[in-house]
């Protein structure tokens, strides 16, 4: 049993000394296979006693087991270290940028017509569209604004010959949709519109989004509340609103809304030419006129309109300061939004 | 229009400073652009008086002056002003004084001579643009009187952007009437009495244009003093409303037209040949006007004319020959009405706008010309004298503008505007503003309206009128009620931001550009098509209507290159305008469309990127992918084509079931030489209504036995489409392929020099059982031998 002994320790100590892991299995075929050293002494096993051999069986299977055991150990220590130092080698710098194509923006433009469009729409209002190249008749003649009328002179008109212009605003929409739309109606109707105008502050081109409500009984405490709401939802703030007389030839009463100034708070600054208030949009109650010209009969309905720049929300929104940006669409700009 | 607060207080006088009442007309609707002094910030000015005058014994250009008007009495002043002489009476500022700009006088030594404050010229007080000495001050200006006291100068000007409807408040008189509405208080205009005449000379006045001229005042005035000086008051309220002080004749009429807001025009009596004829223009006449040009004048002109032909152009502006000048002796002074509609966008025609012209096309009262022309007279005869005619009133009634009534239901007052006023508010706020109520029922009331208000006509200008008064933010603010009936939407629509959200994502940012172009620009792009014109452009480069995107994203893409930008994803939507075609009668096309064109790397740079360009495929891998919302793969086609801004061997058309929906290829390398383009761009353009509508999936059960995959190289000649080889493998291989794709073409060394290899792999699987090897075998003879016989392929 001596033997078993030092047999023993010589299969750990190899088991040790094992460098990978074919010198461990050369460890376990030597010692523990079929023909291995320990498993011999069990063939030595007839020569005992019967008294004597299950003692003996029995130390010898314990020495397998203590070799085999030590064995898995050190296997499972050399695949260990082996998987780290897979991973150690795999090891990425994970602060370097991700691969492939940046995500594009909205232009800013698109970005304020798409909000504004979303907050009507949850109040039930439809997307309305129409031509940009538009007769006489629904940019001005429909809207009670015959020719010759002084409010023509406020609308710098592009002509294409003289009955077609590039509409003026998006309220030649608002005829479009009563000629074919019985009412009670809710619209808005975003779009490009043109002025034969250019400067620091004006582009011949900028966009509008019109807005139409035609129902029983609608007055202008409705238009009021409309409009407030409106744009205490686009400025997601408290901001005071208030209501001015004003004139448009397709509403009566009109009015034009001013929020207090979203730069000095009301307090009067260079953005609000020091009266504490802007000039967001135009609005007022559907001229009878204007119904008349939709065969719409004003002693059942009534209704109200609004018109507002979406350029001018856009600058508010954002603080970009030069209108001109927007139509030059340099990348560095666009990507900023 | 512009007026000066103490001018307007004059008529009215409500308790509030001039920024509280320019507040209260802006909530009315007459909307204050601004509110300012009438003169520099100045102290320590009064009126001097220079009582001695001598040459300064060092300098040529500088006198010694004794000026009186100091408490403690005479001082020296020396002046470099041409005009300082002894007797004249002008601003002194006194040792101690403080002068526009922050300047202060002090005792001063010039050249050896001591000198105890400065004589003032307009400029140098901000009173006026005359520069070329020391103001002189009438000779009964009260020597020693504090300026800003004598001038009455702590007075504000108010400017009051109107808006085309009120033009009753193109004078002081109607905007005291606004001012008296709001606050309830009385309006006092001053005491205009008729002058009697004292000559019985007059004009005859033929009214050969009644709908244009329905009425026509006129007086003859003879022997006036054109050499008299407009009074200072009258100058300094003409300044303060914007105009320059010209002559007595010409202040008087300017004044009047401030004051009541009649135009009003003097004609030299002797230049007159023959009575006054209210005419239309005949074609080509000719007119000298007072601005010295000579125009040609259109038959839709009204002209005021003689018996030897047109002296001014009515409402507008006079002309030079008949003016008033400083020979000028007798006048005939005009005051009358001319119908809007008749000068309405007539004076923008001849690139004029006067006063004259921005009231009458506005409407003037129809009945304030008698007062007016009573009003100048008074006013004449106290500056310039002379001998007064009568007063010869022409009307040719049935012409003259009808007469409204309005009536008002107390109903629509509460329906209209939401909120409850007593009859007694609603009766008062009207007749305040001059209507005047005529009779009364259990429904309303009916109100004449006055001649001055041309923007009253129907029930809602009444509204208007009653909110306007009431405050509109006295109004309640409430939510409107209406049904909530369920907008269907089709989900086979495929929402344009869908499409945009995918470009997006491909690193595509959107622009928007100018709907109208370059007429060269157009050409280049399209140069078949004739584009919709523009008559008016801003200028050249904004001249025509686009009759494609690809344009605009082209020059926004140069804009970037030059900016130091070298990679570039763009899209527009937006209208394109394709021409009608007079032939087959169709009118002009605006038609929805959606655009991107890409350039530079293929990636963004970066640390791993590749650095290849973009190519053809990248943008149709991107067209692709917008495509895919159409969930229809089957119907849409690519197809080799031909467009003007393309190269002709990469341009393909975008086909759905056969019909074009769109373009995309590389920009036509003429154009992109044209543009100084470093490198090949690609674009697509696509119609939005074209695309058509998405189709709705329909579900296939998924089949549980094991599908097959067998590859397939051929060779092909080198022009063959791709994509016909495709579509023939596809039918030849009958109805349980489920997959096919290509996976290799290559063309070089090995094959063919005009060959090419195509590697396709076919899927095959049954729904229901396992296929065989024969039954699979079968389905790629087929594809092999069809693609044999059309296409002379040979199986690698």
């Amino acid at each position: 049993m001596q033997e078993l002994q030092s047999l023993t320790e010589q299969a750990l100590a190899l088991v040790e000394k094992a460098g990978d892991l074919a010198a461990l299995d050369q460890v376990r075929v030597d010692y523990l296979g079929k023909k291995g050293q320990i498993t011999a002494l069990l063939k030595g096993l007839g020569k005992l006693s019967a008294e004597e051999r299950p003692a003996a069986g029995a130390k010898i299977n314990e020495a397998k087991q203590q070799v085999q055991e030590a064995i898995n150990a050190r296997r499972t220590a050399m695949e260990k270290a082996a998987i780290e130092e897979k991973l150690a080698k795999e090891t990425i710098d994970v602060t370097l940028p991700g691969r492939g194509e940046e995500q594009g923006n909205m232009h800013p433009i698109t970005r304020t017509l798409r909000r504004i469009e979303e907050i009507f729409q949850r109040l039930g209002f439809t997307v309305e569209q129409g031509p940009e190249v538009e007769g006489d008749y629904y940019n001005f003649e429909a809207l009670n604004i015959p020719a010759h009328h002084p409010a023509r002179a406020m609308h710098d008109t592009f002509y294409i010959d003289p009955s077609t212009v590039l509409r003026t605003h998006t309220s030649s929409v608002q005829i479009r949709t009563m000629e074919k739309t019985n009412p009670p109606l809710r619209i808005i109707c975003p779009g490009r519109v043109y002025r034969c105008d250019s400067d620091v502050t004006h582009s011949p081109m900028f966009h509008q989004i019109e807005g139409l409500v035609i129902d029983e009984g609608v007055s202008f405490a409705h238009l009021k509340g409309c409009i407030d709401q409106f744009l205490k939802a686009f400025f997601e703030a408290d901001v005071p609103v208030r209501f001015r007389p004003s004139y448009f030839p397709f509403t009566e009463p009109s009015a034009e809304a001013d929020i207090q100034c979203t730069a000095c708070g009301g307090e009067g600054c260079r953005i609000c030419s020091g009266t504490g208030w802007l000039e967001v949009l135009g609005c007022g109650m559907v001229h009878p006129n204007v119904f008349a010209s939709c065969d719409i009969d004003s002693e059942k309905y009534s209704g109200f309109a609004f018109g507002l720049g979406v350029e001018r929300m856009a600058m508010l929104r954002y603080g970009v300061n030069d209108l001109r940006l927007f139509f030059d669409n340099d990348l560095r700009f666009l990507k900023q939004f | 229009m512009k007026f000066s607060n103490a001018w307007l207080r004059e008529w009215v006088n409500p308790d509030l400073t001039a920024q509280q009442l320019a507040d209260q007309i802006t909530m009315a609707g007459l909307e204050v652009d601004a509110v300012e002094p009438v003169a520099g910030a100045f102290s320590g000015v009064v009126v001097g008086e220079i009582v001695a005058c001598e040459q300064h014994p060092d300098a040529d250009k500088l006198r010694v002056c004794k000026v009186k008007g100091h408490p403690e009495g005479e001082m020296q002043v020396v002046c470099g002003a041409p005009n300082a002489r002894t007797g004249i009476k002008i601003p002194f500022a006194l040792v101690g004084a403080k002068l526009p700009g922050d300047f202060k006088i002090k005792k001063a030594k010039l050249r050896g001579v001591e000198s105890f404050g400065m004589l003032c010229a307009q400029t140098e007080l901000e009173l006026g643009d005359d520069n070329d000495g020391i103001w002189e001050l009438p000779e009964e200006a009260v020597t020693g009187t504090d300026l800003r006291e004598y001038l009455q100068l702590d007075d504000s000007t108010i400017e009051v952007d109107l808006t085309p409807n009120r033009s009753d408040c193109l004078g002081v008189a109607g905007i005291a009437r606004e001012v008296g509405v709001l606050n309830r208080c009385e309006v006092t205009p001053p005491a205009i009495e008729p002058v009697a005449a004292v000559i019985d000379d007059s004009l005859q006045v033929s009214l050969l244009a009644e709908d244009a001229c329905p009425r026509y005042v006129g007086r003859v005035i003879r022997n006036i003093n054109i050499d008299a000086e407009t009074p200072l008051w009258m100058q300094e309220r003409l300044r303060r409303s914007g105009l320059r002080s010209i002559d007595p004749v010409v202040d008087v009429t300017n004044y009047v037209l401030l004051e009541l807001g009649q135009p009003m025009h003097a004609f030299d009596l002797a230049k007159l040949n023959g009575g006054i004829k209210v005419r239309m223009a005949e074609q080509g006449e000719k007119l000298t006007l007072l601005d010295e040009q000579e125009v040609e004048l259109k038959a839709d002109t009204l002209l005021i004319a003689d018996e030897k032909g047109p002296l001014a152009i009515a409402g507008i502006m006079g002309g030079l020959d008949s003016s008033v000048t400083k020979a000028t002796k007798d006048i005939f002074l005009e005051s009358a009405f001319f119908s809007p509609l008749a000068i309405a966008g007539k004076a923008r025609s001849y690139g004029l706008h006067t006063d004259s012209s921005h009231r009458f096309e506005r409407g003037v009262d129809y009945r304030l010309q008698e007062k007016a022309i009573e009003r100048a007279t008074q006013l004449l005869l106290d500056i310039v004298g002379g001998e007064p005619g009568p007063v010869h009133v022409r009307e040719v009634t049935e012409a003259m503008p009808a007469e409204r009534r309005i009536t008002l239901r107390r109903a629509r007052v509460s329906r209209g505007l939401g909120i409850q006023m007593s009859d007694a508010e609603i009766v008062e706020i009207i007749t305040r503003l001059g209507l005047e109520k005529i009779s009364e029922d259990s429904e309303g009331w009916t109100f004449l309206v006055p001649s001055f208000r041309f923007d009253i006509s129907i029930e809602s200008d009444l509204l208007e009128e009653l909110a306007r008064v009431y405050g509109y933010n006295r109004i309640p603010s409430i939510s409107f009620e209406a049904a909530l009936d369920i907008v269907p939407r089709a989900e086979a629509q495929v929402a344009q931001s869908r499409l945009e959200q995918t470009l997006l994502s491909r690193g595509y940012q959107e622009a928007i550009t100018f709907s109208f172009i370059d007429r060269d620009a157009s050409a280049k792009f399209d140069p078949a098509v004739e584009p919709v014109a523009l008559q008016n452009p801003i200028s050249a480069e904004l001249a025509v209507m686009r009759t494609n995107l690809m344009a605009g994203l082209v020059k926004t893409l140069q804009y970037n290159l030059n900016r130091q930008q070298d990679r570039a994803r763009l899209f527009e939507t937006g209208l394109r305008f394709v021409p009608g075609n007079a032939e087959s009668g169709e009118g002009l096309q605006q038609e929805r469309m959606i655009a991107g064109l890409i350039y530079g790397s293929r990636q963004p740079e970066g640390w791993s990127g590749s650095k290849d360009v973009v190519d053809f495929y990248d943008i149709k891998a991107d067209v692709e992918a917008m495509l895919a919302h159409y969930e229809a793969d089957a119907e849409f086609t690519f197809a080799p084509a031909k467009h003007p801004a393309l190269h002709p061997g990469q341009c393909a058309e975008v086909l759905r079931n056969g019909k074009s929906v769109g373009v995309l290829g590389a920009l036509h390398p003429e154009l992109q030489k044209d543009y100084d383009l470093p490198k090949a761009a690609f674009l697509f353009e696509l119609s939005l209504d074209g695309l058509g509508q998405a189709v709705i999936p329909a579900f296939t059960p998924l089949s549980k036995f094991p599908e097959v995959r067998r590859d397939l190289a051929i060779l092909v000649d080198a022009e063959i489409p791709v994509g016909q080889l495709a579509e023939t493998a596809v039918e030849a291989a009958g109805e349980f392929l489920t997959d096919f794709n290509i996976f290799d073409v290559y063309q070089g060394k090995g094959i063919d020099l005009h060959r090419k290899s195509v590697a396709m792999g076919l899927t095959f699987q049954h729904p229901s059982r396992t296929l065989n090897d024969e039954e699979i075998n079968a389905a790629v003879d087929a594809v092999v031998s069809q693609l044999e016989q059309k296409y002379n392929a040979s199986q690698r």
